[in-house]
């Protein structure tokens, strides 16, 4: 029924991004014939990485003009990719770059693009997208009425999984507009940052204004640490410096569904939930019994998180070690 | 310079937004206004424009008749003009049939550079502007949040999953920018009581080019899945180890 899929594998430094490779194990699962694309500079090495989740055929777009990760380019040769090959759906994980190829991509090829989907499943023969919009308060069933249907997911909205396949790689074509190479990439400066991205992790510890002070987030981070996750905040305490807009989960910033989240000292206001509540498991630290996250946490643990969390890290440390 | 800044009339959150269930689109009877998240491109629009001398804002939206309401409020913090794309058979228009109709009103404009805010306040759409950039051929540049105008180009710079952009684009060139990248003013008295004789033109869908067919739709609604119940302690000193053994039943550690 998803007929014939091109999945968009977006790479960061040699590695294919998880989230595309959830996104195209996802196809791999719904059937059909399903191909990767990576577009980059010098990263034919990335085409066979792929085959082990799904892909059939990996196609790839090697050319020095598209070593920076800009959109245009590369709408431009998915655009020629769906053309020749004559796709039906074409699949996005969620990112900066993604967002803007996906809706460039539809209005290249006139086609619908559905956003923010958790979930594509086959319903009465057709391909129906999940979408929870107004802060999550429904979930959209969200349809296509031409081919190509084009669909970004959000991210973390699937596990990648091996399927322990082999695909063939093939060169995709290089044909870019004029207009498409106007934007250039001036300078690309990397975050500091050590273990995975938020977007990437499989266990995040949030922060909020409930650690007191900047230097609180050292116990989210030794958490985190611990736990192998990566460190998130909220809006508030991001707002006030104490952390980079990078790590911010909620309506203004990522949208983030872990295995597990531990939010501490986070009030669980609407706009941090929108955030995170599609998390597989939430453990909640905060002294305010009357804290909305207790309503939606897994584990509401009323308490002092200077007192909790240090141990809970000891604890933790030790049954790992 | 001429900057056209494209926004949104959204219904007023306070009332509570909800999804009509006959139509199966966003109601949008109540009051309209302005998203917040469209107030910062217009606040960086006043801005160049006010760096520069002189130049024309021009607000640029697609909705119901009375969102010409909430785009009064951009005229009032000092936008010059606001042109409505206006039609029934716009209604429901998804992504595609909007950057057709947004586009369409943008090329009768002819902007040197074109804003966008960040995000739809009540679609969560974040990836229009690529669309209509597309629709013009022009460069685009997203997620902005820190704008200089230079001769003829744009550099914005960025925050992305793995660091810090910096994208320039030559003039005329489409930029959406983050809502960090400003604190918008509010409109004065003098601003507020000036909007309204301030040029507001509709536009219907024929005079964009006609009104695109949507390629999407909305097959049904339904309560998002329940969590089920959560469980509660209060820290007796053995709330640590109480999570390790909960982190344990359920495999996550």
């Amino acid at each position: 029924m998803a007929g014939k899929t091109l999945v968009f594998l977006e790479h960061h430094e040699g590695a294919v991004q998880k989230g595309s490779l959830g996104v195209l194990a996802k196809a791999a699962q719904l059937g059909g014939e399903v191909h990767g694309v990576v577009a980059g500079a010098g990263v034919h090495a990335l085409g066979e990485e792929a085959g082990r989740y799904g892909a059939s055929t990996v196609w790839v777009a090697d050319d020095e003009r598209l070593a920076a990760p800009l959109p245009q380019p590369r709408v431009d040769v998915l655009a020629s990719l769906v053309r020749a090959e004559g796709f039906d759906t074409v699949l996005f994980a969620q990112s900066v770059l993604a967002a803007d190829v996906a809706a460039g991509l539809a209005a290249r090829l006139d086609a619908g693009l559905n956003w923010d989907l958790v979930d594509l499943v086959e319903e009465g023969g057709a391909l129906v997208g999940k979408r929870p919009a107004l802060a999550d308060s429904v979930l959209v069933d969200a349809g296509w009425t031409s081919q190509p249907r084009l669909a970004l997911f959000r991210s973390g909205a699937f596990d990648a999984v091996e399927t322990g396949g082999a695909a063939e790689v093939r060169d995709a074509a290089v044909e870019l507009e004029d207009f498409s190479l106007r934007a250039e990439m001036v300078e690309q400066a990397h975050a500091e940052q050590q273990g995975p991205s938020i977007e990437d992790a499989d266990v995040i510890v949030a922060g909020g204004r409930g650690l007191g002070e900047p230097a609180g987030f050292k116990l989210c981070e030794d958490l985190a640490q611990a736990l192998g996750g990566a460190v998130a905040a909220t809006r508030a305490v991001v707002d006030a410096g104490w952390y980079p807009y990078s790590a911010q989960v909620g309506q203004t910033g990522k949208t983030v569904s872990p295995k597990l989240y531990v939010a501490v000292g986070i009030s669980g206001a609407i706009q941090h939930k929108v955030g995170m509540q599609g998390s597989g498991t939430i453990v909640a630290v905060n002294k305010d019994p009357n804290a909305p996250i207790f309503e939606f946490a897994d584990l509401g643990v009323v308490g002092d998180l200077h007192q909790v969390l240090p141990k809970l890290t000891e604890l933790v440390r030790a049954r790992r070690s | 310079m001429k900057i056209a800044v494209c926004v949104k009339a959204v219904p007023d959150a306070s009332g509570g937004r909800r999804i009509d269930p006959g139509t199966r689109r966003l109601d949008r009877s109540g009051e309209p206004a302005l998203s917040d998240y469209d107030t910062h491109p217009v606040e960086e629009a006043l801005k160049l424009k006010e760096a520069v001398g002189d130049g024309e804002v021009v607000v640029v939206s697609m909705g119901p008749a009375r969102a010409l309401d909430a785009l009064r409020k951009a005229l009032a913090m000092g936008a010059d003009r606001a042109v409505l794309v206006s039609d029934e058979a716009l209604e429901g228009a998804d992504l595609l049939a909007t950057a057709k109709a947004i586009a369409g009103a943008l090329e009768r404009e002819s902007a040197d550079l074109v804003l966008f805010g960040q995000q739809s306040a009540d679609g969560d759409g974040a990836c229009l502007w690529a669309a209509v950039a597309e629709r013009l051929r022009q460069p685009a540049i997203s997620q902005v949040s820190e704008l200089t105008v230079d001769g003829g180009s744009v550099t914005g710079k960025r925050q992305t999953e793995f660091g810090y952009d910096t994208i320039r684009a030559p003039l005329p060139a489409v930029v959406a920018v983050a809502d960090s990248i400003n604190t918008p003013r509010y409109p004065s008295l003098k601003g507020i009581m000036g909007a309204k004789k301030k040029p507001q033109e509709t536009l219907s869908a024929a005079d964009v080019g006609g009104a695109g067919e949507s390629r999407t739709s909305v097959l049904a609604l339904n309560p998002p899945p329940a969590r089920g119940e959560g469980r509660r302690i209060e820290d007796d000193g053995s709330a640590a180890d109480q999570i390790v053994a909960f982190l344990a039943e359920r495999r996550l550690i």
